[in-house]
């Protein structure tokens, strides 16, 4: 009742106040989102459909809403499609395995070091992202001690790499996109009655049960934002695999990249981008319907 | 928890419960070392004497971190960044700030259109959000430098700052400004003293977020940047040949600047509560 009280209370004191504040608020910010994003989007859109300019130079275009322009993107760069949504749910799903245990230990088992934990779990990316997956690159390298130490025990070939490789590619995903992971979930966790476990557990409920029928469906909001968090990064990313793969393991975004700066081919850089993104919203659209969380926006 | 008497359990359920009480905690230890392994790198590696190429172990040093400057370009790729991220972080803290106040504490028409605009640059890849802000700029005929790449970050941190603040607005018990409100306190007075004073913390987290967004982007910088050398540029563009021991000094600086500045907040704020 008293919180009811308070909500109306409450209503009336904010809500009330109708009038002009509330887009003045937003005008600016809104604004810049306006002409710094979605104005350059629909500016790709129109780019996505050119053709170059007959005996002109590199570089020019002129508008022939050539719609085959996609067909031809995606026939020419299939393979980095693919890779790029096999890489990046596999990311997903490592970071989900090993951010999982990592924040409930963080929200259950961690005392009074909660908050100096939850800083580790942050600290690590204070340090610049291309740095640590340089560091990455070197520990798993030639001249790190891991393949050493791994050929001496002779878990792989003498001529076995760690680096340049589709495995090095999804590693480096995975630590690089770990805190987008971890976060939300923690927060899902730590918001979770701890009586609800100890009903399931009188309910005799084994602590499997009770992991499987009330914690991780108790975290699913979590489980939801951390993995969208992490998987639409990770399918636009072009770093790791620039660092860390071999031409074998290129993704869209190489593609893109390559195709923006030397190819200088703007129309399929922008039709690739276009598709990049629309299947991206497309198949957050459809796991959001399907996990039925609404808690995200 | 009540404790059961364990000495009568079956062996088999004594292990799995020590099992559920301990591996958990065991696999957080693998978790953090794995998470701190490319930082202890970076680290150790800050002080080797290693010349131009920081690709092996060649001896102990601390010639870098008495001279961070000491490798060509390092320093002014460093400022760059830094002026961009200062610059990109008030814009962006400021404007996302106000958006959250509107979407927290105002109803209006066009709300769920304004939490759609907020979402879709969180979930637009990078190469994305760069490579359209870059054709926009050629077809305007702008140059790509310092300002096209504070725009852009501006852009990609006000988002983030929305939430975080939103999420702040949202936890506020409303009963403490109804009680500046019984206390015949205006609602200029009531949000200055009050409401202000409580968001705070959340403003001051998404300013050090903003700021660790920018500091740390190369795809979007990489589009909108032209000839200019950040951070995150250095490093990508001396990846190749190995990258100066001085970048390491500077990135575990940065790391244990962050962790000053986020432990320091905590202490602040438990103070506080108190």
């Amino acid at each position: 009742m008293a919180y009811l009280q308070s909500m109306a209370t409450r209503a009336s004191t904010f809500s009330g106040k109708k009038g002009r504040l509330p887009y003045l608020l937003l005008a600016p910010g809104l604004f810049w989102l306006f002409t710094f994003f979605v104005l350059p989007i629909i500016n790709l859109a129109g780019t996505s459909t050119q053709t170059p300019v007959v005996g002109g130079d590199t570089g020019q275009y002129v508008q022939t809403f050539r719609f085959a322009n996609y067909v031809d993107a995606f026939n020419a760069s299939r393979e980095q499609f693919a890779r790029s949504f096999i890489y990046a749910t596999l990311a997903t799903l490592l970071a989900l395995a090993i951010a999982y245990p990592l924040a409930y230990a963080i929200a259950f088992r961690s005392g009074k070091y909660k908050n100096l934990l939850l800083v580790l779990v942050i600290a690590p990316f204070f340090t610049s992202f291309l740095l640590r997956t340089v560091a990455w690159k070197q520990i798993l390298g030639e001249s790190g001690f891991v393949v050493p130490a791994l050929r001496a025990l002779h878990i792989i070939g003498a001529n076995a790499t760690l680096t340049a490789s589709a495995l090095a590619v999804v590693t480096g995903m995975t630590y690089n996109f770990l805190p987008f992971m971890t976060l939300p979930l923690y927060a899902s966790l730590e918001r979770i009655d701890p009586r609800t476990l100890e009903a399931s557990n009188d309910l005799y409920a084994n602590a499997f049960t009770t992991f499987r029928k009330v914690t991780f469906p108790l975290s699913m909001p979590g489980v939801v934002a951390g993995t969208l968090l992490t998987f639409i990064p990770a399918a636009g990313d072009y770093v790791n695999a620039a660092i860390l793969g071999n031409p074998n393991t290129t993704m869209l975004g190489n593609v893109i990249d390559s195709r923006f700066f030397r190819i200088v081919d703007y129309p399929t850089a922008a039709a690739l981008s276009f598709m990049l993104m629309a299947s991206i919203l497309v198949l957050v659209t459809l796991y959001i319907r399907k996990s039925g969380t609404d808690e995200l926006v | 928890m009540s404790q059961a008497p364990i000495p009568t359990l079956p062996f088999g359920r004594r292990v799995s419960r020590w099992f559920g009480r301990n591996l958990i905690r065991i696999y957080a230890v693998f978790g953090f070392t794995y998470l701190f392994i490319p930082v202890i790198y970076t680290f150790g590696f800050s002080f080797n004497d290693a010349g131009k190429s920081n690709l092996t172990w060649r001896g102990f040093t601390l010639n870098n971190w008495k001279n961070p400057c000491g490798a060509p370009d390092v320093c002014s790729a460093l400022g760059n960044s830094i002026k961009i991220g200062l610059l990109a972080t008030v814009t962006a803290t400021i404007l996302g700030t106000l958006i959250a106040f509107a979407l927290g504490r105002h109803r209006f028409r066009g709300r769920s259109a304004t939490n759609l605009l907020i979402f879709l640059p969180m979930a637009t890849p990078e190469v994305v959000l760069g490579a359209s802000l870059l054709a926009m700029f050629l077809a305007f005929r702008i140059n790509p430098g310092f300002w096209p790449t504070v725009i852009a970050h501006v852009m990609f941190c006000i988002s983030f700052v929305v939430v975080t603040v939103k999420a702040r607005i949202a936890s506020l018990d409303p009963r403490l400004e109804q009680a500046a409100m019984d206390l015949y306190a205006n609602e200029r007075e009531t949000f200055r003293r009050v409401t202000l004073p409580l968001v705070m913390p959340g403003i001051a987290g998404a300013a050090l977020l903003a700021f660790s967004l920018s500091f740390d982007d190369f795809i979007i910088t990489n589009f909108n940047s032209g000839t200019l050398v950040t951070f995150p540029k250095f490093v990508y563009v001396s990846a190749a040949r190995g990258i100066p021991a001085q970048a390491n000094v500077i990135g575990s600086s940065m790391f244990f600047l962050a962790l000053i500045i986020v432990i320091a907040g905590q202490l602040v704020n438990r103070k506080k509560v108190r």
